[in-house]
C-alpha cells in the first residue's frame, strides 16, 4: 500500500483509464471483509427458517449499536455506560413522527436520517457536561444519563405514553414495497446501512479527527499540546456515536413497531458494551464480530443449550439438568465472561494493534500486583521508572 | 406549607440517608484506596440482605419469639451476614480486582461490573426475580414527637447507621490498622517503604466496606420487609453519588452526602413525584460532578484518569 502510495505521488494523479485498477488497489486489503459480506447477503436465501432472520436482524440492530458505541469508547476512549440513552432517543424520534400516536406519518427513510441526527445532537448535549470529566467519573455520569433519560420517557406520559409506550408505529416502504412483518427486507436494509456505516466510520478513523480521537484516547494531554482541541474532539465523538444509535433505533422500532421505556434499561447499555469489550475496543472489524457473536449466543445459543441440556437431563435422569435454564443464567455467564475476558484477554477477541499495545502496557506508578517481593522490586526500580513519565495518571489540572 | 408534613417527611428522609450513608462509606474508602468505582459493593449490600434473610430462616426466628431469643437471633444474623459479607469483599478483591491492578483504567472498572451483574444474577437465581419478603420480627410501634410520629425501626436504623460510622471513625483514625489504611491511602510506595502490607490492608479496605455493606442489607430487610435482587443497581448508584456529593475518599463527607442524597430523594418525591426521585438524584450527581468534582467536604482532586 505505501509503495503504491509512493508510486502514484510520482507519477502523479491516476488517469480515468486506470481508475478500475485504483478501485481493486485500495479494497484489496478488504478482500475477506467482503467475502463475509457477500456470505450475509445469501444468508436469508439459504436459510428460509423466519425466525433465525428475523434474530439476525435484530443482530445487526446490535451490530449498528456496538460499531456507534465503538467510536466513542475505542476509538475516543470514553467510557460510556448510558449509550441505551441515545439509542432510546432516536428510537422515539421515529415513534413520534411515524405512528397514530401524535397523528403522524412522516416518511420512513427521510426520517431514518432525522432520528440520526437527532441522537446526533443528543449525544453532544449530554456530552458537554461530561467533557471535564475522565475515566470512571465519565462512566458513573454517563450510566446516570442512561438511567434518566427512560425515566424522563416513563414519566412524561402525555408525551410518550408512559409505561405503554407507543404502538402501532409506522413500517418502512420502499418504491410501494411495505416491509410489513417479513424480517427479509429488514435485514438487507441493516446489512446495506451496515456496509455503509463501516466504510464512512474507517473513512472517519483515518481522517484528521479520527486521528485526533486515537491521540486523545493515548494522552490526553501530549494530543491537547500538539493542538488538538479536546473540547470539539470529545464532543464530535460523543456525536458521530450516538448518530449511528439513531439509525439503529429507528430500524428497531421500526420493525418491531412498538416502543417502550424498558427496551432501554441499563443491561441493554452493558450488553453493548460487553459487545464492544469482546470483539476487541476501536476494532472497527472485530467491534461487529463482537456484536454478532454476542447476540447469538444470548437468543439461540442459551436456548439450544437449554434444550440440549433438558434432554440429556431426560436421558440420564438428572433432575438438575433438566431444571436447568441458561437463559435465565444470561447475565451472569456475561458477568464471568466479562471478568474472564479482563483477566486473560483484556484487548478482546480480536484486537487493534495499538489498544493491544496500551492495554498489555503496565502503567508504572499504579500498584501492582503480586507478593511483597514483587512490589519492592518495582520500587526499587522507582529511579529508571521516573524517565518515562506515567501516560495514563498524569493530571489536567 | 404543610411543617408537619415536612418535618414527617424529614424523618424518613433521614432514615433512608442513613442507609445511603452506611453504603456510601464502602464506595468512598474504596476509591480512596485504589481509586476504583467498586461497581459491585451495592450488590454486596443486597447480598446481606438476602444472606440475612437465610440466615434469620434457618434460626426459625419470627416475630413470636421472647424479646431474649429475638435479641440473640439477630446478633446472630447481623454477625453472619456481617462475616459473609466481608469474606466476599475479599473474594472480589483477591480474584477480580488484584491481578488487574495496575493496569489500565477500564479494565478493573469492566470487571468490577462483571462482578455486579453476576452477583444480581446469583441473587435472582436463588430467590427468583420478584421482590422476596422479609420476616417483620422487630416491633415497630410508633412514638409522638410533638406533632410528628417516628417508628421504632426508623429510630434503629438512624442508631445502627450513627454507631457504624462512629466505630468505623475510631478504627480508621484510632488503631494502627486505620492508619495503615490511610497511609497506603495517600502514597502507597511510600506507605509500603514504611514496611505496610499494602495487599492486605487493601484486602481489610474491602472487608470493612463489605460488612458495613453487609450490616445495612440487615437493616434495610428488617426496615422495608421486603428485598429485591435487583435493589443493589440503584442502591449502589445513589450511595456513590452519596460519596461523590461528600467528597470522595472521605468518610465523614460520605455520611453527609447520604444524609443528604436521603433528603433530597425524599423531598422530591414528596413535593415533584415519586417517580422523579431518581432523576432528582442522578441530576444532582451530575451536578456535582460539572460544579464541584471534589464534593463538599473533600480536598484531593478526585479526577485521576
Amino acid at each position: 500500500m505505501a509503495a503504491w502510495r509512493a508510486l502514484r505521488s510520482i507519477a502523479g494523479a491516476p488517469s480515468r483509464a486506470r481508475l478500475g485498477g485504483r478501485v481493486v488497489q485500495r479494497i484489496a486489503p478488504y478482500r475477506s471483509p467482503l467475502l463475509v459480506l457477500l456470505l450475509f447477503l445469501l444468508y436469508p436465501l439459504v436459510d428460509h427458517n423466519a425466525g433465525h432472520v428475523n434474530a439476525a436482524a435484530d443482530a445487526a440492530v446490535y451490530v449498528l449499536l456496538a460499531l456507534g458505541l465503538n467510536i466513542v469508547v475505542g476509538f475516543a476512549g470514553l467510557l460510556d455506560l448510558g449509550y441505551a440513552a441515545f439509542f432510546a432517543i432516536g428510537s422515539y424520534t421515529y415513534a413520534f413522527a411515524a405512528s397514530p400516536f401524535y397523528g403522524l406519518h412522516l416518511p420512513f427513510w427521510p426520517m431514518l436520517l432525522v432520528a440520526a441526527i437527532i441522537a446526533g445532537v443528543f449525544g453532544a448535549l449530554l456530552g458537554a457536561p461530561t467533557l471535564r470529566l475522565r475515566g470512571d467519573y465519565l462512566a458513573i455520569v454517563t450510566l446516570g444519563f442512561g438511567e434518566i433519560v427512560p425515566t424522563v420517557f416513563l414519566n412524561l406520559q402525555k408525551y410518550t405514553g408512559g409505561t405503554n409506550g407507543i404502538v402501532g408505529i409506522d413500517q418502512p416502504v420502499l418504491f410501494g414495497y411495505h416491509f410489513g412483518f417479513n424480517p427479509v427486507p429488514y435485514y438487507y436494509t441493516l446489512l446495506g446501512i451496515i456496509m455503509l456505516s463501516v466504510v464512512a466510520i474507517l473513512r472517519l478513523r483515518d481522517s484528521r479527527l479520527g486521528r485526533a480521537w486515537l491521540a486523545v484516547r493515548e494522552d490526553e494531554i501530549a494530543a491537547a499540546s500538539m493542538g488538538i482541541n479536546l473540547t470539539t474532539t470529545k464532543l464530535l465523538a460523543f456525536s458521530f456515536g450516538a448518530f449511528f444509535s439513531g439509525f439503529a433505533g429507528a430500524l428497531y422500532v421500526a420493525k418491531l413497531g412498538i416502543v417502550s421505556p424498558d427496551q432501554f434499561n441499563f443491561t441493554v447499555s452493558f450488553t453493548i458494551l460487553a459487545m464492544v469489550v469482546l470483539g476487541g475496543m476501536g476494532s472497527v472489524f472485530g467491534v461487529i464480530a463482537g456484536a454478532g457473536i454476542l447476540y447469538e449466543f444470548q437468543t439461540l445459543f442459551l436456548t439450544d443449550l437449554t434444550q440440549w441440556s433438558h434432554s440429556l437431563g431426560a436421558a440420564l435422569h438428572l433432575p438438575l439438568l433438566t431444571r436447568l435454564n441458561f437463559v435465565n443464567l444470561k447475565f451472569l455467564l456475561y458477568g464471568l465472561g466479562l471478568i474472564a475476558l479482563m483477566l486473560l484477554r483484556p484487548e478482546g477477541l480480536f484486537p487493534e494493534r495499538r489498544i493491544k499495545a496500551i492495554i498489555t502496557e503496565r502503567v508504572s506508578e499504579e500498584i501492582p500486583p503480586g507478593d511483597v517481593t514483587e512490589v519492592a522490586g518495582v520500587a526499587g526500580s522507582a529511579p529508571a521508572a521516573e524517565g518515562t513519565p506515567p501516560r495514563e495518571y498524569a493530571r489536567e489540572e | 406549607m404543610n411543617w408537619v408534613l415536612f418535618g414527617q417527611q424529614l424523618i424518613n428522609g433521614v432514615s433512608l440517608g442513613a442507609i445511603y450513608a452506611v453504603i456510601a462509606l464502602g464506595y468512598t474508602m474504596v476509591y480512596g484506596i485504589i481509586e476504583l468505582i467498586n461497581f459491585a459493593h451495592g450488590d454486596v449490600y443486597t447480598a446481606g440482605s438476602f444472606v440475612a434473610l437465610a440466615t434469620l430462616v434457618l434460626l426459625g426466628a419470627s416475630g413470636h419469639m421472647a424479646a431474649a431469643a429475638l435479641a440473640f437471633a439477630l446478633a446472630v444474623t447481623f454477625a453472619v451476614t456481617m462475616l459473609v459479607m466481608g469474606a466476599t469483599g475479599i473474594v472480589i478483591e483477591r480474584f477480580a480486582y488484584r491481578p488487574l491492578r495496575g493496569k489500565q483504567r477500564l479494565a478493573p472498572l469492566l470487571t468490577a461490573i462483571g462482578v455486579s451483574f453476576s452477583i444480581e444474577n446469583l441473587l435472582q437465581l436463588w430467590m427468583g426475580p420478584s421482590p422476596v419478603p422479609f420476616p417483620q420480627i422487630v416491633p415497630n410501634p410508633f412514638f409522638s414527637l410533638g406533632p410528628l410520629t417516628v417508628g421504632q425501626m426508623q429510630l434503629v436504623v438512624i442508631g445502627s447507621s450513627l454507631v457504624m460510622m462512629a466505630a468505623l471513625q475510631l478504627f480508621v483514625h484510632r488503631t494502627r490498622l486505620g492508619k495503615a489504611m490511610r497511609a497506603t491511602a495517600q502514597d502507597w510506595m511510600a506507605a509500603e517503604i514504611m514496611g505496610i502490607d499494602i495487599n492486605k490492608t487493601i484486602a481489610l479496605t474491602f472487608f470493612v466496606g463489605s460488612v458495613l455493606a453487609g450490616a445495612a442489607g440487615v437493616i434495610t430487610g428488617l426496615f422495608y420487609g421486603n428485598i429485591w435482587f435487583i435493589n443493589g443497581f440503584r442502591a449502589g448508584l445513589i450511595a456513590f453519588t452519596a460519596a461523590v456529593l461528600g467528597g470522595i475518599g472521605n468518610t465523614t463527607g460520605a455520611a453527609l452526602g447520604g444524609f443528604l442524597i436521603g433528603f433530597i430523594e425524599v423531598m422530591t418525591a414528596q413535593y415533584v413525584g415519586f417517580q422523579w426521585a431518581t432523576v432528582a438524584v442522578f441530576s444532582v450527581l451530575i451536578l456535582v460532578l460539572i460544579f464541584r468534582p471534589t464534593g463538599l467536604l473533600g480536598q484531593q482532586l478526585p479526577e485521576r484518569t
